[in-house]
Formats: C-alpha cells, structure tokens, sequence
C-alpha cells in the first residue's frame, strides 16, 4: 500500500519530525504533565504510520534501521532492567531509585529508574504498533 | 556472596556462546572452572556447619509477598551442594569431549549450566515460595536437555512426557508448599523446621502431606511415576550422567529429607514412603535386570536407588537417616560416574547394547578398570563405598520400626537383581568372547575418563576409610534429616552379622541370576512387553490422548472457525454471569439523575450513541470503521471534560491507530456481502442488546455502590512525596504499579508476535504453495 498523493508526501515529511520531537518531549514531561511512555509511544508510532502510508512499508523499514520486533524486544529489555538496579542496594525490586544531577546554572536533571521503564514502554509500544503495520502492510505484497 | 554463588550459573550461561566462540573446543575445561570454584567455596563452609548448626543468608526479593532469596546452608543442603557443583565439573568437562564438534554444543552448555544453577538454588532455598521457583526451573532446563536432538522425534517426545510428569508433579507440590504456609504461617524452612508445631494435627495436613508426596513422587521417579525417566535417557549422556543420576531425580527426595522433621511421628507421612519406596526399589531393580540397553539398565537402577532413599527417609530411625545420608552419596558417585562410562563405551563402539558388546578389556583396559571399580560400589561390594551404604540399608531395615519383614524382603530381592546388574554392566561388556561394533574400539580420551576415574576413587576412599567423612558434613547432614544431634560410626568391617550374611547370600544369589541371564532373558522381555500394556506409562498415553481428544470436540464446539459464534459465546457467558451476580446481590435498579447534566454533556453523549447506531447499520465497511472511530472520539471528550488529560491523549491516540489498523486490515476483505440469515442477525442483535443492557445496569450500580474505601486519595497524597512526579496517573503505571505496567509491555509484545506470526506465516505458507 503505498500512495503517490504529493500533497500526502510533502505534508508526512514535514510532519514527521514534528511527531517525533513531540513524542519525546511527551515521555519526557510524562512524570509532571500529561503525557508519559505509553503516549509517547502511540505519537511515535503514528508519525511512522504516517511514514508508512505515504512511502510504503518498505522505506519505512529502511527509515527504522531496526526491526520493529527488535525495538519491541529492546523496551521489553529496559522495562525489565530498570527493575534491577534497586536489587543491587539491598531493597527490594521495582523500588525507584532517583538521582539529580546539578546542571550548570539553576537547573537539576532528574533521572531515575522510572525514567528508564517509561522508556522501555515507549519502545515497546513503538515496536508492537509497527510490527503490526509493517506486517499486514507487506501480507499483500 | 552466596546469591552470586547461586546465581553465577545463570551469569555465566548468558556468556557462554562469546565464550565458544574464543575457547573453542578446549570449552569444557573453561567452564568447569566455575563448578570447581563453587565446589571449594561450599567446601570452606563445612567448618561453619559441621556442628550441626544452619548458616541463613537473607536476600531482599519480593517482600510484600512473602518471597525472599534466603538461602539456608545446613548439613543436608550442603551434602547436596557439594555433590552438584562437584559432579558438575566433571560432567562439563566430560560434555566437551562427548559432544565434541557437536553444532549446538554452546546451547547445550548454555541449558547445562543454568540447570546447575537452578539445581544449587533448589537445595540451598530457605523460602518455599522461591524454593518452587527453582524446581520449576529444573523441570524445564531438563526438558530442553532431554530433548536436545530435537529433530528427533523420540527424543521430543521423551522430554515432553518428563516434562508433563515433573511440571504436572510441580503443580501439585505448589497446592502442598501452600498448604504447609497455610499450616505454618511461615514462608521459610527453617522457621517451620525451628517450629515445635504438630504439623500433622492441623486439619489441612493430609491434603498438604498428599500434594507433597505425589511432587516429590513425579520428580523423583517413584512408583507409579517412575517411567519417564528411563525414557529421559533420550538425551546425551552427560545429561544422563547429572541429571538423572546424581541431581535433578535427587530432588525430590531432597524435599522429603528437608521436611522430614516437622513431618516425623505421622503414620501417613511414613508409611507411605516406605510403601511407595520399597516397591520403587523392587520394580527399579528387577526392571534394571530386564532391559538390554546400558543407558536403561543404570536408568532403572537408578529407580531403584531412588526407591532406596524415599523408603529409608521413611523408616526414619536413627539408623535409617545415617543409611540415607550414606545411600545418597555413594549413589551419586558411582551411578554419575557409570553413566559417564556408559556414555564412553557408547562413544568408543557405537552401540548402546550390552548384548552387542564383548570382550573390550584387551582394547580398553582403563576404562574397564574405572567400570570394574564403579560396578563393585553399584553392587555394594567391599572395599567400596557401596557396600557400607548397602550395609546400614540391611541393618536399619532390619531394625525398621513398621513392616520390617516386608522391607527385608523387598531390600534382599533389590540387592540380589542389583548384584547381577552390576555384572551385566561390567562382566558383559568387558569380558567374554570379543564381538565386532560398528566402531573399532579404544580408550576413552582423558576428559572422558578424568570424571569416572576421580568419583570412584572418592568412593574407595570413603569405602576404605568411612570415618573420614564423619566429623566433617556427615554428622551435620544426618542431623539436619533426623532433627537432632546425631553422632555416626561408619566403619567397613563390622564383623559377622546379619546384614553381612544378607550381602553374601545377595552376592550369591546375584552371581547364580547372572549366569542366568542368558537363557531367563526371553522371558523377561515377554512378560515386560505384556506388563506395558497395562502399565501406568500406557495409563499416562491414555490420559495424554483422552486430553487430546477432549480438547478437539471443544474446540470443534467453541472454536469453529466462525468469528461471529466466539463472540456470541464471550460475549453470553461474561454478561451472564456478570448479570447473574448483579441481580442477585444488588438488584434491579434504574435510576437516572440528569439535573447536573449540562446541555454539552448531552451533546457528546447524542454523538456516541448517533455514531453506534450508524456503525451498525451502515452497509459500507469504511463507514463502520469511521464511526467506530467517532465513538472513541466521543468518549475521549468526556474524559478530557472530566479532566482526565492523560486518559483523553490516550484514548484519541488509540482510536486513531485502531481505525488506522482496521483499515489495513479491512482493505483486503472481499465486498461486502449478506451472510447471515435474518434469524440469524435478531439473535445477535438480542445479544447485543442485552450486553449493552447489563453494561449501563453495571455502571449505575457501580456508582452509588462503595464497597471499599476509595484508595485515590493515597495516591494523590503521596504521588509527589514518595514518587517525585505530580501525574498521578504516570506515577500509577510506572511507579506504584510498575509490576502491572512491565506485564501489560510483555501481553503487548505477545500480541506483536502473534499478529507477526499469523500474517507472515500464513504468507509463507501460501508462498510454498
């Protein structure tokens, strides 16, 4: 499936960025704000769906680098390591562990385990979304 | 220190296909480094315990649920320890040479080692809950072993039934651990082992003792389970020569030992042990003296050692402990070292059939003079170990405080089959008139041999000098069985008393059924060949075929390729049943307040129910799917008015992917077309009605019912102070419920592999076609 529509590939190249940033910047302010892994993960994945049906699925793939099974694969892979950390200084699993590194002037970043897992669902929902697109879109192929 | 100990299997195993790849074929060697670090790390515990106290080593897991990663360190768990990471340097090493230039020899060390570590965890768990854990572990690390050619089809199959039989065991023993935490109110060995409670007065004991039993039975091969592990010799003989030797079978009997002392003084803990052991010991033997193949022979001879075990923790005299103790060990090194021996002779002549082999001193003398050293222990011979472990099995047997003539017997008929046994292992294959094998045959390579050569020498030395091991584990480990101080005497030469008179007259007897074996062995074949058809492994391919079957007229009933009927069936039982419980405890009530609506609420509330209408009577399919779409649409509205931004993003991010995905999916369907005959469709419509009804019936009760307090205002408390964010939503799924969170990521990727395997499959499939 594939269209030839200029106006559907001018729009998609220039609002795919757009989708990508916003979709980092979601997961990102998630812990504060509305937004978080899960929904950064749908925008990313709508960008690439986007992608997908002006281009076709086969460029979108080129687009990825990665196979969409393994940028699954890898969220799982985060979910399941920011559990450990905590393990290893004697607490239990799953506890959060945060810390915040002074940046230069006023500000601190806040990083921690969570920030960690929230990328992993990211990941994992970006991956199952596309292994579902890329697959029924190539079974006619 | 202990964690990593138990763990470093698991952290090496992840290593070992980099590893292959830089060691080469010198693998085997490298690994064995880390069983034989383990080995001197538990083996500089001994003085820490051999006073008959427990080391406790507590490690954080899941707190909340009871589960920790304690680990306990006594005398038994010890004995055990030792003997797995012992053995398992040997084997490793062994599994080098054995399975030399095999292709997937990495993912053979990489199943191997995690089965040791599983093994370790098992016997060293002070939890209950993590010790199940790691006993699952074992059944399922055994399986991939068993089934290691698995292009072979017999060898699948043989790891499927040891599967179904210990994992089917595993559940059962999971109903008893929760029993017995039922019982004790104690999640840890040695609390519940430290309790003076009467265990067997509570009124669930029967139920947890029963559970218990019949998963310390599947797992440890005992009669009538015991046909799935002759069957596991499918697999390579170094995992013959661990597992189903000198580990994995020993677990069960691992459990009974452990729990030996809180279960002790009750009728039906002990005589079903010694029951079922002795008639384990009996039916292990004899069918050990009727098999041809030398995989099957010590196979079943090990059966009967099992049997051994279980009906020796089952007398439980002081005596009888000291037997088991002395049984367990000498067991485990000569049967670990006869499989690796079986495996050299199978290696070296290209037959695993003893009638097929002769004459093989001349061209492999030492491995003839390991195997002539490992039989003696296997018939319980003097000077080896075996023969002291058979000795203290005739006396306390004797001295047996129930059924003892029975015993006697059933251990006298055991020790006579197993004389001949050791004959036949020994005698057949080495001597006699040389026979031509499918491989000209020699010595066994050195990594071969190293194992076989290093256990028996153990055994002649604990044979020739019995009171070494005494003030070291053998003491600590008879007392953590028994419950009490224990002080043991072993010693060779116990001069002229019964049990020695019953090891002549077995000797002679053995020998007499040796030189029989020839000419009784026709027979034999024919009466086991008309007893497996009633056997309880033809009762166990009855069960498999009956769930088979049951389960394709289920399917063929629920599951008929219609979609319409398996919605039709969700959908009837959920809202039945969901009806069901709401009209009984809440009743029928309707009652609708609209005098806070405002007129916008109606507005979105008109537009979802204009949009399901129009998707249901829409004839274009676009049509359906779009309005499907606005009805998503809808509902987000009202959460984003009900100021739920989270919940809103989410759900007009969901609609959009769904039409998206439909859409895809729905292109390739053929032009709409009327299947269904009007009765057909009223009915649906019916059900539909019907389910919509209960649903808004649902909702109403679900707002003016409150069965407990809300627990929103923890979380909007405590969202910022305790988990640093202000959205309280995110802070829900990634932070407080994060374990739910890390599921629902792992159903999503279920889903991914299943849309991806259905799609491309079928795409290859018709590809081929």
């Amino acid at each position: 499936m594939k269209t030839n529509t200029l106006i559907l590939h001018t729009a998609a190249l220039a609002i795919m960025p757009l989708q990508l940033m916003f979709s980092v910047f979601l997961l990102l302010r998630g812990h504060d704000e509305p937004g978080g892994g899960f929904i950064g993960g749908l925008v990313a994945a709508s960008a690439f769906v986007l992608y997908a049906f002006a281009f076709g699925a086969e460029s979108t793939r080129k687009l990825l680098r990665v196979s969409p099974r393994d940028i699954l694969a890898a969220g799982l892979l985060f979910g399941l390591a920011s559990t450990i950390p905590a393990f290893w200084t004697g607490q239990a699993m799953l506890t959060a562990l945060w810390w915040e590194v002074p940046l230069p002037g006023d500000g601190y970043l806040k990083l921690s385990t969570v920030l960690i897992f929230d990328i992993g669902v990211y990941l994992a929902v970006l991956g199952t979304l596309m292994t579902f697109v890329i697959s029924l879109m190539e079974s006619d192929e | 220190m202990m964690l990593l100990a138990v763990l470093s299997g698991f952290l090496l195993a992840v290593a070992v296909p980099a590893l292959y790849r830089v060691a080469g074929r010198h693998i085997g060697w490298v690994l064995a480094l880390l069983p034989a670090l383990l080995t001197a790390y538990f083996a500089s515990l001994i003085p820490a315990i051999s006073g008959g106290e427990s080391l406790l080593i507590r490690n954080q897991w899941m707190p909340g649920l009871g589960v920790s990663l304690d680990f306990m360190v006594d005398g038994l768990s010890l004995v055990f320890a030792l003997l797995i990471s012992g053995i398992g340097t040997f084997i490793l090493i062994y599994a080098g040479s054995y399975l030399k230039g095999h292709k997937d020899l990495a993912r053979f060390y990489v199943v191997m080692l995690s089965f040791m570590a599983s093994m370790l965890g098992l016997v060293l768990s002070d939890n209950l809950i993590t010790f199940f854990v790691f006993w699952e572990l074992t059944s399922i690390t055994s399986y991939m072993l068993i089934g290691f050619n698995h292009e072979d089809a017999e060898a699948r199959k043989c790891a499927l039934q040891g599967l179904f039989v210990t994992a089917g065991g595993g559940l059962v023993l999971m109903a008893g651990l929760i029993l017995l935490i039922f019982i004790t109110g104690s999640y840890s060995f040695s609390e519940i082992l430290a309790s003076d409670l009467a265990i067997h007065e509570h009124g669930y004991y029967t139920a947890a003792a029963v559970c218990i039993l019949v998963g310390a039975f599947t797992k440890s091969a005992q009669v009538p389970f015991h046909f799935w592990l002759p069957n596991a010799m499918a697999a390579p003989t170094p995992v013959s020569a661990y597992l189903h030797s000198a580990t994995m079978v020993k677990a069960g009997v691992y459990l009974l030992a452990r729990l030996n002392s809180s279960m002790d003084g009750d009728a039906l803990w002990s005589n079903s042990l010694m029951f079922f052991g002795a008639a384990t010991m009996f039916t292990g033997a004899y069918l050990a003296f009727s098999s041809t193949g030398i995989k099957k022979v010590l196979a079943y001879s090990t059966v009967m050692a099992l049997g051994t075990l279980t009906m020796l923790i089952g007398a439980g005299t002081e005596k009888a402990i000291i037997a088991f103790v002395c049984v367990l060990v000498a067991h485990s090194l000569y049967k670990g070292a006869l499989f690796m021996l079986a495996g050299a002779l199978d290696h070296e002549t290209g037959t695993k059939d003893i009638t097929k082999m002769g004459g093989l001193r001349r061209s492999m003398p030492r491995t003839a003079l390991i195997t002539c050293m490992a039989a003696l222990s296997l018939a319980g011979l003097p000077p080896l170990f075996g023969f002291v472990a058979k000795e203290l099995m005739f006396e306390s047997v004797l001295n047996s405080p129930a059924w003892s003539w029975g015993l006697l017997a059933a251990a006298v008929a055991s020790s006579i089959l197993v004389v001949a046994v050791a004959g036949l292992v020994f005698l057949k294959p080495f001597f006699g008139p040389a026979r031509t094998t499918p491989r000209q045959p020699h010595d066994a390579p050195f990594a071969m041999l190293i194992g076989p050569a290093v256990l028996t020498l153990l055994a002649l030395i604990l044979g020739v000098a019995p009171f070494l091991p005494a003030p070291l584990v053998l003491d600590a480990a008879v007392s953590s069985v028994y419950g009490s101080g224990v002080q043991t005497a072993l010693a060779l030469w116990h001069g002229v008393n019964v049990p020695l008179i019953l090891s002549g007259i077995s000797l002679l007897a053995g020998s007499l059924l040796f030189v029989a074996w020839q000419r009784l062995h026709p027979t034999l074949h024919a009466v086991n060949t008309a007893g497996g058809r009633v056997g309880p492994e033809a009762g166990y391919f009855r069960f498999m075929l009956g769930i088979t079957q049951i389960a394709s007229w289920q399917t063929r009933v629920l599951q008929n390729g219609v979609l319409g009927v398996y919605l039709l069936i969700l959908v009837l039982v959920t809202f039945g049943l969901t009806g069901y419980t709401l009209f009984t405890r809440h009743g029928f009530q309707l009652d609708f307040d609209f005098s806070n609506g405002y007129f916008y609420e109606f507005g979105i509330a008109l537009l979802i129910v204009a949009a399901t209408v129009f998707a249901s009577v829409t004839r274009s399919r676009l049509g359906s799917v779009a309005s499907v779409g606005v009805l998503g649409f809808g509902v987000a509205l009202i959460f984003i008015h009900f100021s739920a931004p989270d919940l809103g993003i989410t759900q007009l991010l969901v609609e959009t992917l769904t039409v998206i995905l439909l859409v895809l999916v729905l292109f390739k369907l053929p032009p709409f077309v009327n299947l269904s005959s009007p009765w057909e469709r009223y009915r649906d419509l019916t059900v539909a009605v019907f389910a919509g009804a209960i649903m808004t019936l649902l909702m109403l009760a679900a707002l003016d019912i409150q069965y407990f307090d809300s627990i929103s205002s923890y979380y909007i408390e405590n969202s910022y102070g305790l988990a640093f964010g202000k959205n309280i939503v995110n802070v829900i799924l990634v932070d407080f419920r994060q374990l739910d969170t890390l599921g629902e990521i792992f159903v999503l990727g279920l889903a991914a592999m299943g849309v991806y395997s259905m799609v491309k499959l079928r795409a290859e499939d018709q590809h081929k076609a």
